[in-house]
């Protein structure tokens, strides 16, 4: 058998999507998660040194230029985004990224039509094979598929960033609209199968990119979770379509890896707020963003300040942090990691109890949480922590709210009834810091501020914290 | 208007319905406020604190204000100073005094009763009852230790080992829970029993031991009080006390029955098989005690050398906090019944809570109010009357179908499919089934470093434009160019940002 670059480059490709497995399977523990990043990159170098190979020995050396002018580009803006993203806008950064996945499935998609237009003999190839219309279905679904990824990832990364309303938006008949679109993106298909032109793509990429708009900003900002995870696994889906319509196995591979991780974590975030796949897509919350919950009188709150707080946690020897998206707002992480290095030096036992929509992003606490110096083996999930609750002194619920909603439990009727929630009402005591008495993102009030052993600490969870450290009596005298 | 809070006349009373704190709270609410003078004094407030924090000090004139904040029921005298149109607030034990309610209605007075609060959640903040209680359940425990002759902790010592002292706490009420974390606080072994099982979980959070007996009792009471209990239960709660008195060295009562007589629980005999030296608080001796013996406000040593304590004015032997305490609920009150912050009190009969405490409204008796249900008692009661939700029953074979439809339908579209796209579909759909396996391992805390690492390797689609470059058509190139840079974006900036972030994570 002859060596040829093809093969050469089919093999390297095999050993590139078994690294990336390798990449997958080694993120799944703290101890191995780095060396899972260096198996991606080592993946990653090979496919695109080889493929580098295989486009300079078909296409001569005149073709380095572009690609070290466009990588070098690329690598630019991909090094100074990655190095200057704060912690808290990890979110956007994410969306952002997956919109550029879109962006390039569709432009390969259309080069890959361009080129079996303009070019004879790849056009005589695929007749030859007798796989030109399965191609242009290819076509059709990578721009397709990639156009939605684009709009959409770009709404949610606008909507995170805060330069569009988070609210859902909307329109009448909304569901009408996006059964509309793609309705019309079948027939443009079969339009495009039998006469392949460029009319009906063009029509369809113009379409789909409206409703991938349109299916993002239709989706509140508290269900960004499942809207990123969904758009990641949009984004594989799109370089697994555009490997089938290059004939590309790795893309498949990686796309199909890519696609399924987006729709596992979609999934996980689903059942984090008891919600159907399809209710957070069409979006708003509840039957049409209506807000169920009625007013219901729960009495009255009672307030405490900071130096209250610090001796009650100075007298606390367990003390629970369930820190929600509010803390990622004020960018409390520092001062709450502050906190919990003094009272651990007290010989308090502090745990944080991570809700898995916490957040705009699946482990989005824990990254922030990481980024403050946080030990990763005090931050604990839902499942590990919830039924010490009752053994604890002290919880600090920190801008979160909905995740740890009572009614969730014993609220029948309620928007979040069978969300599973922290039962931080169990423990002793429970400080919740926020900036006013106003509901959290589905809009149900929540009775957890009016319970017996609860107190609110308003203002800036940032500068309350700081309040706070400053206050903490030291239970062992200064030496 | 104006608030007059007279100093209290019953002999032994140290404390003070109003606080310079809590007059200062009075004050921005709209009201002006009268403190007879040395009303403070006992509870460590002189008159100059008060008119500090806005108060006038007046003489016997406070009687003229337009509402009267007292601790303790109006005697025969000071009822004689109350004129038609006047509000008082004070403690009254509507039940057990009937007479009381008659003649401040024969008078033409409102009265609102700070110990007839219903329980539900919302009133809490207004309860002086649980607000005492609490105080006197603390200070049951340090009343006791200070009888007591020996240490309440455990101690090994060069001279030897001490153990540490029994406490049983009878009634988990807001007193009872009070005293067992003081007990326990104090390093005493605690034990705790009450007819309302549900407490036990409250109990063992106090870090006290639930006796349990084995009887089927009263589920959860309506109005969070305790209810009579059966002949059944009492004996063998019976047979638990006298077992545990011969253990123990501290007992401490707080049952009590609203609006009956308290239930005597601890006999004679049992008082009698207690060591030498043991302590018995009967917290419930103003209303005939728990304990045999014991006399109110008495301090009684019984044959054997056990000490009965009787004392009924615990809370005012800390009477600081006490006042403080007692002030805040007035001051919640008012802020219940003074809805514009205009110092204008508003009487609003609606309102459950206010309609509870209100035992005469000008002249009209308007006790006992109609019952308000639900209560600290939350799980059972709350939950009982909806209906369980259907549960669908997913058929177990379901399953089965799912993925007999599946390759059922591969294996028909198959044939019809172009022999080169198999291959690929096979590829397809094994990736998907490995990323699943391999994605659901992943930790929860890792889901961030995870999609960008996602990012990132979505970002080999760059190996597509890649081979587009040389096309030799100017707008694939430009095409492609633009699909290398940003893939490269998405490749470099992917794995670099899940560098960064997999580096924080370190463990303690």
């Amino acid at each position: 058998m002859e060596l040829t670059t093809p093969t050469l480059v089919t093999a390297a490709y095999l050993v590139t999507a078994l690294l990336f497995i390798l990449a997958f399977a080694n993120l799944n523990k703290h101890e191995t998660a780095k060396h899972g990043n260096y198996f991606g990159v080592a993946g990653m170098t090979v496919a695109i040194v080889s493929t580098i190979g295989l486009a300079i020995d078909r296409d001569g050396i005149e073709v380095l230029a572009y690609i070290v002018a466009a990588m070098l580009i690329g690598a630019l803006v991909g090094i100074w985004r990655a190095r200057t993203v704060e912690m808290t806008g990890m979110p956007e950064l994410i969306a952002i990224l997956h919109s550029f996945v879109g962006a390039a499935a569709v432009l390969v998609a259309y080069n890959s039509f361009l080129e079996a237009e303009e070019d004879p003999q790849v056009k005589a190839l695929y007749e030859e094979l007798g796989t030109t219309n399965i191609h242009n279905g290819e076509v059709f679904l990578g721009v397709f598929i990639g156009a939605v990824t684009l709009t959409g990832s770009i709404v949610a990364f606008l909507k995170l960033s805060a330069r569009m309303k988070s609210a859902p938006l909307m329109l009448p008949a909304r569901h009408w609209l996006n059964l509309a679109a793609v309705l019309v993106s079948l027939g443009l298909m079969v339009w495009f199968i039998i006469e392949p032109s460029i009319v009906p793509l063009a029509i369809m990429t113009v379409v789909a990119l409206a409703f991938g708009w349109h299916l993002v900003a239709s989706i509140g900002g508290g269900d960004m979770p499942v809207v990123i995870s969904m758009l990641n696994s949009y984004s594989g889906w799109a370089a697994a379509a555009t490997g089938f319509l290059l004939n590309n196995n790795l893309l498949i591979v990686a796309g199909a890896l890519v696609g399924s991780s987006g729709a596992y974590l979609s999934y996980i975030m689903c059942i984090g707020m008891n919600r159907s796949f399809v209710s957070v897509i069409a979006g708003g919350f509840g039957t049409d963003g209506q807000i169920a919950g009625e007013a219901k009188d729960y009495g009255e709150h009672r307030e405490i300040n900071a130096e209250e707080a610090a001796n009650l946690l100075a007298e606390a020897s367990s003390v629970i942090i369930t820190p929600g998206y509010g803390m990622a707002v004020a960018q409390a992480q520092y001062p709450v990691a502050e906190l919990t290095r003094r009272l651990r030096e007290n010989g308090t036992e502090v745990r944080f109890g991570i809700h898995p929509v916490a957040g705009r992003l699946p482990g989005h606490m824990n990254v922030l949480l990481a980024e403050a110096k946080v030990p990763y083996d005090i931050v604990l999930e839902l499942d590990e922590i919830n039924d010490d609750f009752s053994d604890t002194d002290v919880v600090l619920v920190i801008g979160a709210n909905d995740t740890v909603n009572p009614a969730a439990i014993d609220e029948p009727g309620s928007p979040i009834e069978g969300m599973p929630v922290l039962h931080v009402w169990e423990a002793k005591d429970v400080i919740v810091f926020k900036r006013s008495m106003a509901t959290g993102y589905a809009g149900v009030q929540n009775p957890l501020f009016f319970k017996e052993n609860s107190q609110m600490l308003f203002g800036d969870a940032k500068v309350r914290v700081e309040d706070i450290v400053a206050a903490l009596p030291s239970r062992v005298p200064a030496a | 208007m104006r608030i007059g809070v007279p100093r209290e006349s019953k002999p032994g009373e140290t404390r003070v319905a109003a606080t310079p704190k809590t007059v200062e709270q009075i004050t921005k609410l709209g009201y002006d406020v009268v403190i007879e003078s040395g009303a403070g004094l006992a509870a460590s407030f002189d008159d100059a604190a008060y008119t500090g924090a806005g108060a006038s000090i007046g003489g016997a004139e406070v009687w003229d204000a337009e509402i009267i904040m007292k601790i303790n029921a109006p005697t025969e005298e000071e009822l004689g100073r109350l004129r038609a149109g006047q509000t008082i607030m004070s403690l009254l034990a509507p039940a057990l005094a009937p007479d009381l309610v008659d003649s401040l209605a024969a008078r033409g007075v409102t009265a609102l009763a700070m110990d007839a609060v219903p329980r539900i959640s919302r009133a809490q903040s207004l309860d002086v009852l649980s607000s005492m209680a609490n105080i006197a359940g603390y200070r049951a425990v340090i009343e006791a230790a200070h009888e007591f002759g020996s240490l309440f902790t455990g101690q090994v010592t060069a001279a030897g080992k001490v153990p540490p002292a029994k406490v049983l706490v009878v009634g988990a009420g807001v007193a009872g829970l009070a005293a067992i974390g003081t007990a326990n606080s104090l390093g005493a072994i605690v034990r705790s029993f009450d007819a309302r099982p549900e407490v036990a979980e409250q109990v063992e959070s106090m870090g006290a031991e639930f006796l349990r007996i084995d009887v089927e009792e009263t589920g959860p009471s309506a109005t969070g009080y305790a209810t009579q209990t059966s002949a059944d239960f009492d004996a063998k709660a019976a047979a638990m006390y006298a077992e545990q008195a011969k253990d123990v060295d501290i007992i401490i009562t707080t049952a009590l029955i609203p609006g009956r007589p308290a239930p005597r629980l601890i006999t004679e005999e049992m008082v009698a098989s207690m060591k030498p030296g043991s302590v018995v608080v009967d917290m419930a001796a103003a209303n005939g005690g728990n304990v045999a013996g014991s006399v109110a406000d008495k301090k009684v040593v019984s044959a054997n050398g056990v000490t009965i304590l009787g004392y009924t004015d615990l809370p005012g032997r800390l009477p600081t906090q006490a006042s403080q305490l007692f002030g805040t609920n007035l001051v919640n009150l008012l802020k219940l019944t003074t809805p514009e912050k205009d110092g204008q009190f508003v009487l609003d009969l609606d309102d459950v809570v206010i309609r509870g405490m209100t035992v005469t409204k000008q002249g009209e008796v308007l006790w006992p109010p109609p019952a308000v249900a639900v209560s600290a008692a939350p799980a059972a009661a709350a939950l009982a009357p909806v209906e369980p939700k259907p549960v669908k029953v997913k058929d177990p074979n379901r399953k089965f179908w799912y993925v007999g439809a599946g390759a059922a339908l591969l294996l028909i579209l198959a044939p019809f499919l172009p022999a080169s796209f198999l291959p690929q579909l096979t590829v397809f759909a094994l990736a998907i089934v490995i990323g699943y396996y391999v994605i659901g391992n992943v930790h929860h805390a890792l889901h961030t470093p995870l999609m960008s690492e996602t990012n990132a390797i979505s970002g080999v689609i760059v190996v597509g434009a890649l081979l587009q470059l040389g096309t030799g058509n100017t707008l694939i190139t430009v095409l492609a160019s633009i699909g290398v840079l940003i893939a490269s974006i998405n490749v470099f900036g992917g794995f670099l940002v899940t560098y960064r972030m997999l580096n924080m994570f370190r463990k303690a």
